[in-house]
């Protein structure tokens, strides 16, 4: 294992200490493993939290702030974090118009949250609302499975609801639009390579130089297929296809399409891909009208990238383009 | 069967932290194959956090103890494994009472309502390849043995077979519940970590008798 760390054991703790070192606009909770906006609670605005296991930066910690999130509770590297550090979140972020947890679609999340949710209406009588993100179509859908996993479209849930509570939506509005984003957008991932558990010190699965994994998750987790390694063009398809066809996203569809890296692959590489993807959708006649390029929601350093699309209305584009002041997104302000 | 002090109670939740922490590399190899490789990890990190709780202050009572033991397992696991096991000996304490003796019934019973918290919580059904899959032909043995008057010592090593014998029929299984489900068909072959540290559980419990 070669990582630029001190000590496997004090990752998180340590990164923590840099957050809050290079931004100032953030306060952080080092005992509990909190993130939160310096003016939290904002008077009158339904509270925004989330959290995670760490190891996905930027998701969670890097969207707090104006516009996003007001906290995000950090856990061990790919492990859910604890209801204490959630509910102590949630106390410390409500304003009296309630708190919407925003939860990726993983057993251990959605375990913990509820548990928080639970303290916070029994010992705080706080109103807590629940988005579960479940958009990556690798995972077949069914009463009988733990579902689908939570991945990209988890970033754009967090930036529109962000920009509705910041606009003072009630909480049931914040959560409504959640549920319509989460709604509408579909994901896709791949890896190059595996990653590292600092704690566990090897790879989570092997991967041939001539091969690739599809269907990831954002955890190191094996995906659904192994593949011979194709090219950038040949992946994209690969991608794209069971997502178009899962929403079913056509013909005169706006969308936002959202092309992540997974940690280890450079921007350039991203580039080569979202050029494939626009092709691709301009093929079915499908409009790519805003887009994201980037790692948001990263696996370490896997290499590798996933699709997410989600297909946009008016409200939604006014929502997207919004203000937003965190240390991973920033515009209009 | 005779009667369980609260002594013994700790002694077992001790054991199962030296089981836990000796086996902490292999059940993070067998998360690696289907999971997220850190239940070893995590599991460790949980019961070394409850070894210093009761280092601290030894509770006197079953109740205390196991309140201690799920507080302290939910606010350090994390992951699925911590609102499981959390609940487990949550609902175990609260059927145990105040009491620093309980009969071998009583054990039963609380083991029941402890699986039962972790059921209403995860909603495992039997065959999804997960810590039920152990937990559960473990108790019926135990409660057969129980009730048949075994001591001890014999029912909790029934119960540990029981246990043992749950955890192997994982591996075969397609998972349905938690991260491994999401490798669907690639998923069998492969023993659960979940239902290889919950028969620890009652392994520990059976060592901690027969001595």
């Amino acid at each position: 294992m070669k990582k630029l760390i001190n000590d496997p054991t004090t990752v998180v703790a340590d990164a923590l200490v840099g957050i809050e070192a290079a931004h100032p606009d953030l306060r952080i909770d080092h005992e509990r493993k909190v993130i939160y906006r310096a003016d939290a609670p904002v008077a009158g605005k339904v509270g925004l939290i989330s959290g995670g296991g760490s190891g996905h930066e930027p998701l969670h910690g890097g969207f707090v702030g104006v516009g996003m999130l007001d906290a995000a509770c950090a856990g061990e590297v790919f492990t859910s974090p604890t209801p204490d550090q959630m509910h102590e979140a949630t106390k410390t972020v409500d304003a009296g118009a309630g708190v919407l947890h925003v939860v990726k679609n993983y057993t251990g999340d959605v375990l913990n949250f509820e548990m928080a949710a639970e303290l916070a209406a029994e010992e705080a009588g706080i109103k807590v609302e629940a988005i579960v993100t479940n958009d990556d179509v690798a995972v077949e859908d069914s009463l009988y499975t733990a579902g689908r996993r939570g991945v990209g479209v988890t970033v754009l849930v967090e930036k529109i609801c962000g920009a509705a509570a910041e606009a003072g939506a009630d909480l049931a509005s914040v959560a409504a639009i959640g549920h319509k984003v989460n709604g509408l957008g579909r994901s896709m991932g791949m890896a190059l390579t595996s990653c590292t558990v600092p704690a566990a010190g090897k790879p989570t699965f092997e991967l041939a130089e001539t091969e690739m994994e599809i269907g990831i998750g954002i955890h190191g987790e094996p995906g659904r297929h192994r593949e011979p390694l194709g090219t950038a063009a040949e992946i994209a398809e690969r991608l794209l296809d069971p997502i178009v066809r899962d929403l079913p996203y056509g013909r005169g569809d706006r969308v936002l399409a959202f092309v992540n890296g997974m940690g280890g692959t450079p921007l350039l590489e991203l580039y080569v891909v979202f050029a494939e993807v626009a092709r691709i959708l301009g093929g079915h006649g499908i409009t790519v009208e805003r887009s994201l390029v980037g790692p948001y929601i990263t696996s370490l350093e896997m290499a590798g990238c996933s699709i997410t699309l989600l297909k946009l209305d008016d409200e939604l584009v006014r929502l997207w383009d919004a203000p937003v002041r965190t240390p991973a997104l920033r515009w209009g302000v | 069967m005779d009667v369980v002090t609260v002594g013994e109670l700790e002694a077992w939740v001790r054991h199962f932290a030296e089981l836990v922490a000796t086996q902490r590399a292999y059940l993070t190899e067998l998360d690696s194959a289907i999971g997220d490789a850190d239940h070893g990890i995590n599991m460790d990190r949980g019961m070394q956090a409850v070894l210093a709780k009761l280092d601290a202050a030894s509770p006197g009572t079953a109740d205390a103890l196991f309140k201690t033991v799920g507080m302290t397992l939910v606010s350090s696991i994390g992951g699925a494994s911590g609102p499981l096991y959390g609940t487990f000996f949550l609902r175990f304490g609260t059927a145990c009472g105040p009491r620093a003796e309980l009969s071998a019934h009583d054990v039963v019973k609380a083991c029941r309502a402890g699986i039962e918290g972790l059921v209403a919580r995860g909603k495992p059904e039997l065959g999804d390849k997960t810590m039920f899959d152990s937990l559960h032909p473990a108790l019926e043995a135990l409660d057969a043995a129980v009730g048949q008057g075994l001591p001890p010592e014999a029912a909790f090593a029934s119960a540990w077979q029981a246990a043992v014998r749950g955890r192997d029929e994982t591996i075969p299984m397609v998972a349905r519940k938690g991260r491994a489900s999401y490798l669907g068909e690639r998923s069998a072959g492969h023993q659960d970590p979940g239902a290889t540290s919950a028969a620890l559980l009652f392994e520990a419990a059976a060592r901690v008798f027969e001595a």
